[in-house]
């Protein structure tokens, strides 16, 4: 444990990164910052990059002027407005932009629970960006992509297998995505038996928030249990009070963000299923229980896996979300189109699924992701699977025991066993030191660690910190982060100023959440130019 | 005895020449706070009196070696206040660190005077009091001195006694943020503790927080001495509270944090399902927001009753309830929409008497509708709560309930004696 020495540079006022500078687990970190302007405000009218030489006579003779095909209407009144620049500095600005952010590959990142931060291998890129892989076009004829379909095919069954379920799409591109396709598949059975009136979906607050918000995206009415304060759990009279003739279903995380796993899940799942509903259960967070827990078995009727997640495709923005929705034979009619189909010998599309809610994504879904979860599972294999689960509980179980010797910190639900993540609680520290969660976390951003998952609202823990610490995660990454945490936790203590004032290191102080003015953010260049007229 | 001082020290001096006078005037992140202590809350307390009205009893409690309390409860908050504006504040909470300058004004003395300067604050000092003999007229025309200061916020310590005579002059003027510093705490103006009060202030000055309405309620001391809790609703003002700051960005309301309106809504499609009822409307806000949406002008504090979009009696007594139970065809359902008491949690037994275990039994539990925000349950941290005075009705409410918290959103929370 990190203690402050009262002759270090801390004790005698010292700027607070002189005082981490003293301490033995400093990494140096310092971010890198430009005044970096966007290729927008950078362009140079009249800059210009490959020069593209003009289309060849014969080629011209062959196929006439492109742009007259164009009916006027669509044609544009003047060019784009793109930026003008050198393909040089276009390069230049990308890496700097690159050297100004903090990703899974620059350091230790287990902070970041309910993302399942964990490596993807190299090698799974390279596969994925085999040209067989990348030139695919979307709308090749079957019989010139049985390879990548076999690929596909290959992946279902495992999912099935994983999942004790019988179907799977691979439409979704994420986690919300599969959660929507399963509320509208939720919303189509019901409709196909007509019982439209069953317009309530039950959820709890210990699940991913894609749940209630794809649910009444749907067009449900959303009703959250929440977690018995001493066990955690839901339970059965809790239940009991939101089930009705109306409602369509139940739509929850299974284990919870808390990493508690729900001991009653297969009774809830009779309930809802005696009730006339149907069960989904997010499997978002199956890193901790992969092969030990088939969703199937618990009586859910579909489940939605996050590929970038547990099976590595990769998660943190170096990478497109997959999501994979399986169930059950009673749901396979209701599934996106298309599915894959093998007859014995040739692999096939099926678009052909008489209930299906039809297309939630374009053609075949995220193919790359799905190569490169399949090179994945291939590599590691059922026992690799097994034993990978076993690597994160250890890792969180280590990381619990360790991070509740830090001063002002607590677990919630102490008495329960933890799966793949625990949501602990700065609430101490902040009613003793002033010091909170969010405080707190922009400091650990000085120590070249990534910062922490605080929570999912509702934030039901107070001054939350959610770390994962995933199969990938080392011993001594473990150690590097709990050291991090005692080192601000004694800053708190005895120079709160010095957390309350961090990040020291970082490029950008401290981000302002305007939540309540999002139009006001300028995402787009059209945008910034509305909201800065004088540029 | 206190004199005036205000335009002692160059703070007060510069609040009473300020140009343009109001509060909307000069540099907008200059914000005005009027402080009331109540010196003698709370004094009853720890010396079991279980209050601490009325001159006698504070006679009493002093004899029994009591300590007023209140004022240290008030400096926590104020040290927390004035270091905002320093490092190591509570500035840490607010984005960029910015952190509005406050001008602050009080009472003479224990009402607040010797507490600001403690923590630094130079105040404009209001009024005269009796040293060492304060009363609720004093907490009253302190209220509305400090109102026609022009406080944008009301700070006051004390408990449910001090917040009604506070509501008795400005009534819901102005904000208020209660620190609480009283032996009974049952008014919803209150933040659970000084630093949370701190904090309160800090994010309403900064223009971070709602406002909304919380009730303000006293219990009868002679009969809380005698065993009997008898909450009655005086009102209602409105405290800021701290909205989750990312809510609305993932959740499952896309729209931020429900809003009564969308608990109204909510609470009509309720009524929708059941078009014939007879409809018994418990009192508040929410309640009344509910009235509202449907044109109907409910009586705030009183239970009304609505059958098919019509109010048919209002204001009306537990007796009257009964009556109108007995009499109604037997076909037809009697339903009752009920709210939470807010930062306490009572659904019944706190301020709707009227509602009695002969009526809960004769809706029935299916029958009971509870509407409440979102907010409002999460300020709660914990079970809505029952005390009917009836054991059997109380265990018969307990156990897990439905709450209407939007247009499509319900949650259901759990409900305990």
């Amino acid at each position: 444990m990190t203690t402050i020495d009262p002759k270090s540079p801390a004790a005698e006022g010292a700027p607070a990164d002189r005082y981490l500078e003293y301490s033995a687990i400093d990494t140096g970190y310092r971010a890198v910052r430009w005044h970096e302007k966007t290729l927008y405000e950078q362009s140079r009218p009249g800059s210009t990059n490959a020069i593209l030489p003009a289309v060849e006579k014969g080629i011209v003779d062959a196929v006439g002027d492109v742009v007259a095909a164009l009916p006027a209407a669509a044609r544009r009144a003047r060019p784009p407005e793109m930026p003008e620049l050198s393909e040089p500095e276009i390069l230049r600005h990308y890496i700097r932009c690159s050297q100004m952010t903090y990703g899974y590959d620059s350091g230790n990142s287990m902070g970041l629970g309910t993302c399942t931060m964990k490596y993807s291998p190299r090698i799974n890129e390279q596969l994925a960006a085999l040209p067989e892989v990348k030139a695919l076009h979307p709308l090749q004829p079957e019989e010139t992509i049985q390879g990548i379909l076999e690929i596909m095919y290959g992946m279902r069954n495992w999912l099935c297998e994983l999942a004790g379920m019988d179907e799977v799409t691979f439409q979704p591109r994420g986690g919300g995505h599969g959660a929507f396709t399963d509320a509208c598949m939720i919303r189509a059975y019901h409709h196909a038996r007509g019982e439209d009136f069953r317009d309530e979906i039950i959820t709890c607050a210990v699940s991913h928030p894609c749940n209630p918000a794809t649910a009444s995206a749907a067009g449900f009415k959303v009703i959250s249990l929440y977690p018995d304060e001493v066990t955690g759990e839901l339970g059965i009279d809790a239940l009991r009070a939101a089930i009705s003739d109306r409602t369509a279903g139940i739509m929850m995380t299974a284990p919870y963000d808390t990493g508690v796993f729900d001991s009653q899940i297969a009774e809830y799942a009779r309930l809802v299923h005696e009730a006339g509903g149907v069960v989904s259960l997010d499997q978002a967070n199956f890193n901790g229980v992969m092969t030990r827990m088939r969703a199937g078995d618990l009586g859910a009727d579909m489940v939605h896996f996050n590929l970038h997640k547990t099976f590595s495709t990769p998660h943190g923005s170096y990478g497109p979300g997959a999501g994979a929705v399986a169930v059950k034979k009673a749901f396979r009619d209701f599934l996106p189109v298309p599915v894959v189909e093998f007859d014995g010998s040739r692999y096939h599309l099926n678009s052909d699924l008489s209930n299906s809610i039809g297309k939630v994504g374009t053609f075949m879904g995220m193919v790359p992701n799905v190569v490169k979860a399949y090179a994945w599972v291939l590599a590691m294999g059922a026992e690799g699977l097994r034993e990978a689960s076993e690597w994160a509980v250890i890792n969180n179980n280590y990381l619990i025991k360790k991070l509740l010797e830090v001063r002002g910190l607590d677990i919630s639900w102490p008495n329960r066993r933890k799966l793949q993540e625990a949501r602990f609680s700065l609430a101490k520290l902040h009613d003793e030191t002033g010091v909170g969660t969010l405080d707190f976390n922009y400091r650990l951003a000085d120590f070249g660690v990534q910062t922490y998952f605080e929570s999912h609202v509702p934030r039901i823990v107070p001054e939350p910190v959610t770390p994962e610490p995933t199969e990938s995660i080392s011993k001594e990454d473990v150690d590097q982060f709990v050291a991090a945490f005692h080192h601000i936790s004694a800053e708190a203590y005895s120079n709160p100023e010095i957390v309350l004032t961090a990040p020291h290191r970082s490029i950008v102080h401290r981000e302002i959440h305007d939540y309540e003015n999002l139009t006001q953010v300028p995402f787009t260049w059209r945008v910034w130019k509305r909201t800065h007229p004088d540029g | 005895m206190s004199e005036r001082s205000g335009g002692a020290g160059p703070t007060a001096g510069a609040a009473s020449t300020e140009p343009g006078g109001g509060p909307d005037a000069g540099v907008a992140t200059r914000r005005r706070i009027g402080l009331i202590v109540n010196p003698l809350a709370g004094i009853g307390g720890r010396v079991g009196l279980k209050g601490s009205d009325g001159a006698e009893t504070v006679a009493l409690a002093l004899a029994l070696g009591a300590v007023p309390m209140a004022g240290a409860r008030a400096a926590e908050t104020l040290r927390l206040l004035a270091e905002g504006a320093a490092p190591g504040g509570l500035r840490g909470h607010l984005p960029g660190g910015h952190s509005p300058e406050i001008d602050l004004a009080t009472y003479p003395g224990e009402m607040g005077e010797v507490v600001a300067r403690e923590a630094g604050f130079v105040p404009t000092v209001l009024g005269s009091i009796q040293t060492g003999a304060t009363t609720g007229a004093d907490t009253r025309q302190a209220a509305e001195d400090l109102l026609s200061w022009g406080a944008d916020l009301l700070l006051f310590a004390g408990g449910d006694g001090t917040a009604r005579d506070v509501f008795a002059a400005v009534g819901g003027r102005v904000p208020v943020v209660g620190i609480p510093a009283g032996v009974k705490i049952h008014s919803g103006v209150f933040a659970v503790n000084p630093r949370r009060a701190a904090e309160l202030v800090t994010e309403f000055l900064a223009g971070r927080a709602g406002l909304e309405d919380r009730e303000v309620m006293d219990i009868d001391e002679d009969l809380f001495r005698a065993g009997i809790v008898s909450a009655r609703l005086f009102g209602y003002m409105r405290m800021p509270y701290r909205r989750a700051l990312v809510q609305g960005a993932k959740s499952g309301n896309p729209g931020g944090p429900s809003t009564l309106r969308d608990v109204a809504f909510g609470v009509l499609a309720e009524m929708d399902r059941d078009p014939g009822a007879y409809w018994i409307l418990g009192p508040g806000t929410t309640v009344k927001a509910v009235a509202h949406e449907l044109g109907i002008e409910k009586t705030l504090l009183g239970v009304d009753l609505l059958h098919r979009g019509r109010l048919v009696a209002v204001d009306v007594n537990e007796a009257q309830l009964l009556a109108f139970l007995a009499r109604k065809p037997e076909s037809v359902r009697a339903r009752l929409v009920v709210t939470v008491i807010g930062g306490q949690g009572y659904l019944f037994g706190r301020g709707n008497q009227q509602l009695s275990p002969a009526v809960i039994r004769a809706v029935g539990r299916e029958g009971v509708v509870v509407a409440a925000t979102l907010d409002k349950l999460h300020a709660l941290g914990g079970p809505l709560l029952v005390d009917t005075g009836d054991a059997e009705c109380d265990a018969y409410l307990s156990g897990h309930i439905k709450v209407v918290t939007g247009e499509v959103d319900r949650v259901v929370w759990r409900v305990t004696a």
